[in-house]
């Protein structure tokens, strides 16, 4: 099978578009599923002719997917590393699944909506990634999908405990979903400790842009539910959904309050970092996330206007090391990087 | 070899650190690494909280616990004390006495009631229609709906009825 990932390039993926609702706030929604193949070796345990085997059935049964019509099948060992670590800046899948790939693969649609990682932690971990605060809809997709798929295979699970999963956090309904949050005015206020504090009490994980063990850079904050089982996936969708937007609330107050009293301090912050972003020659990834948040804010509060959040989240993303090197054809140091970024930024900003 | 944070006393703990992909080599003494240890916690791994929290469930025989083996999979329950992994889906079934505190732990619920999967996914669903009513029964009877209440008893009896034969 032939793979082109150069062709993500050309493209914006669907979650970037910046688009959907509360997208000033919520830059995507993401639902995960994860799934194993009844009776046979979670991909951690299993050795090597039992991963291939498992590949093969996934691919098999992914084949007949509506949603996967024109998906492209890749394996991870027929990448090299700056193409691995390109799919995870996308978001398509997680740092953990470009570790020991022999048998690992993903199966991404051209729309990067929706994408398996197969063998990673479990079998099949299904997501679905959307632009905005569209968690309920991501749960719709990513439920035909999985019922689509179990047609074919035959997925692990017990009356009680319902999808029975590698890890015990994820028994029962095997998910997760989750929001990517652009919180600068609750950071640049101190409120957000606080915050953190409450939802973390409510049963959500907070963690960083690219997520597990990731930091907060930013003003970029991933939230998740804690627990999956127990309750059903609706419900714990609404639970998300309903602490997410009293956070969503509280941001838009802040960023009210601020651009009243405080306007000239917003406006300067914001203009600050469009001169840097712009007249920079080396920048290094994290300044460039910190300054496109200020950037993003002061789309949204309508400061700049010659930008709009589509360009801004394109930004975050060309920036990323991968994407350079793959924009650039070749493999760049650190250096070299903070360099071309600098240009890139230059260039598209001007 | 001299700590790298204080430069003074004897370095013996020894770290690899990466952060943004640069992997960063620290030579430390123990009482910077106890302080450099505070900032790490973040970085604690899921399977040392697991086994954290199966040590508080040593109520169940620990001795038995650890030599029970999956027949399917071969996994230990020391195994998955270690890793933090099952090793496959019969696990369950085997560490079934030592999951079910520890799942009750983790989720505050030691029971699914979400999506029922399509395979053997009739009789769950009958078992979820059953409950639903009696839930529904528990209701009327207790706002005093005597109407209501007996309609669904009705139910609940032939929707039994049905579930046996089918059964049999």
């Amino acid at each position: 099978m032939r793979v082109n990932i150069d062709d993500f390039l050309k493209r914006d993926s669907e979650w970037l578009k910046g688009t959907g609702p509360n997208s000033d706030i919520v830059m995507s929604s993401r639902v995960r599923l994860a799934r194993n193949l009844d009776k046979v070796a979670f991909s951690h345990w299993a050795d090597k002719k039992q991963q291939e085997s498992i590949m093969n059935a996934v691919f098999d049964a992914a084949n007949s997917v509506n949603y996967l019509k024109d998906a492209i099948f890749i394996r991870l060992k027929d990448l090299n590393e700056v193409d691995r670590l390109f799919l995870v800046e996308r978001h398509l899948m997680s740092p953990e699944h470009t570790k020991d790939v022999e048998f690992k693969a993903l199966i991404v649609d051209p729309k990067e909506i929706v994408s398996i990682m197969v063998n990673e932690e479990d079998h099949l971990r299904i997501q679905v990634l959307q632009s905005g605060f569209n968690l309920m809809e991501a749960w719709r997709i990513v439920d035909s999908i999985d019922t689509e798929l179990s047609r074919k295979l035959s997925f692990a699970y017990s009356t009680k405990w319902g999808y029975l999963t590698a890890c015990p956090t994820n028994t029962g309904t095997g998910l997760r979903g989750s929001v990517m949050l652009h919180l600068p005015s609750l950071v640049f206020t101190a409120q957000i400790g606080k915050i953190l504090q409450a939802t973390a009490k409510l049963g959500l994980n907070i963690r960083g842009l690219y997520g597990e063990g990731t930091e907060a850079s930013g003003n970029l904050f991933q939230v998740s539910n804690q627990v999956s089982l127990g309750r059903t996936e609706e419900d714990m969708i609404d639970n998300i959904e309903r602490i997410i937007n009293q956070i969503i609330a509280r941001e838009e107050t802040t960023r009210r309050a601020i651009s009243t009293k405080n306007r000239e301090a917003l406006v300067d912050r914001v203009w600050r970092a469009y001169g840097t972003l712009k007249s920079a020659h080396i920048i290094t990834s994290n300044e460039t996330i910190a300054l496109l948040s200020a950037i993003r804010l002061g789309v949204d509060l309508g400061i700049v206007k010659n930008l709009d959040r589509r360009m801004v989240n394109e930004l975050l993303i060309l920036t990323q090391p991968s994407h350079l090197q793959k924009l650039e054809g070749k493999i760049l140091n650190s250096n070299e990087r903070d360099m071309k970024r600098a240009e890139l930024i230059r260039e598209r900003l001007k | 070899m001299k700590c790298d944070i204080c430069g003074k006393r004897e370095a013996t703990v020894h770290l690899t650190e990466i952060v943004n992909d640069q992997m960063t080599k620290l030579n430390l003494c123990e009482e910077c690494a106890r302080e450099k240890g505070a900032q790490m916690e973040e970085h604690f791994g899921l399977s040392e909280l697991l086994s954290g929290l199966t040590d508080m469930g040593t109520a169940i025989e620990p001795e038995v616990a650890i030599t029970t083996t999956c027949s399917n999979c071969g996994l230990t329950y020391q195994n998955f004390r270690k890793i933090g992994r099952l090793g496959c889906s019969e696990c369950y079934e085997a560490f079934k006495k030592e999951l079910s505190p520890l799942l009750k732990r983790i989720h505050g619920a030691d029971r699914h009631i979400g999506k029922v999967s399509l395979r053997g996914g009739k009789t769950i669903k009958d078992t979820r229609t059953l409950q639903d009513l009696k839930m529904q029964l528990e209701k009327a009877i207790q706002a005093e709906e005597f109407e209501e209440a007996a309609k669904l008893r009705d139910k609940i009896r032939d929707f039994e009825k049905k579930m046996k034969a089918k059964e049999e």
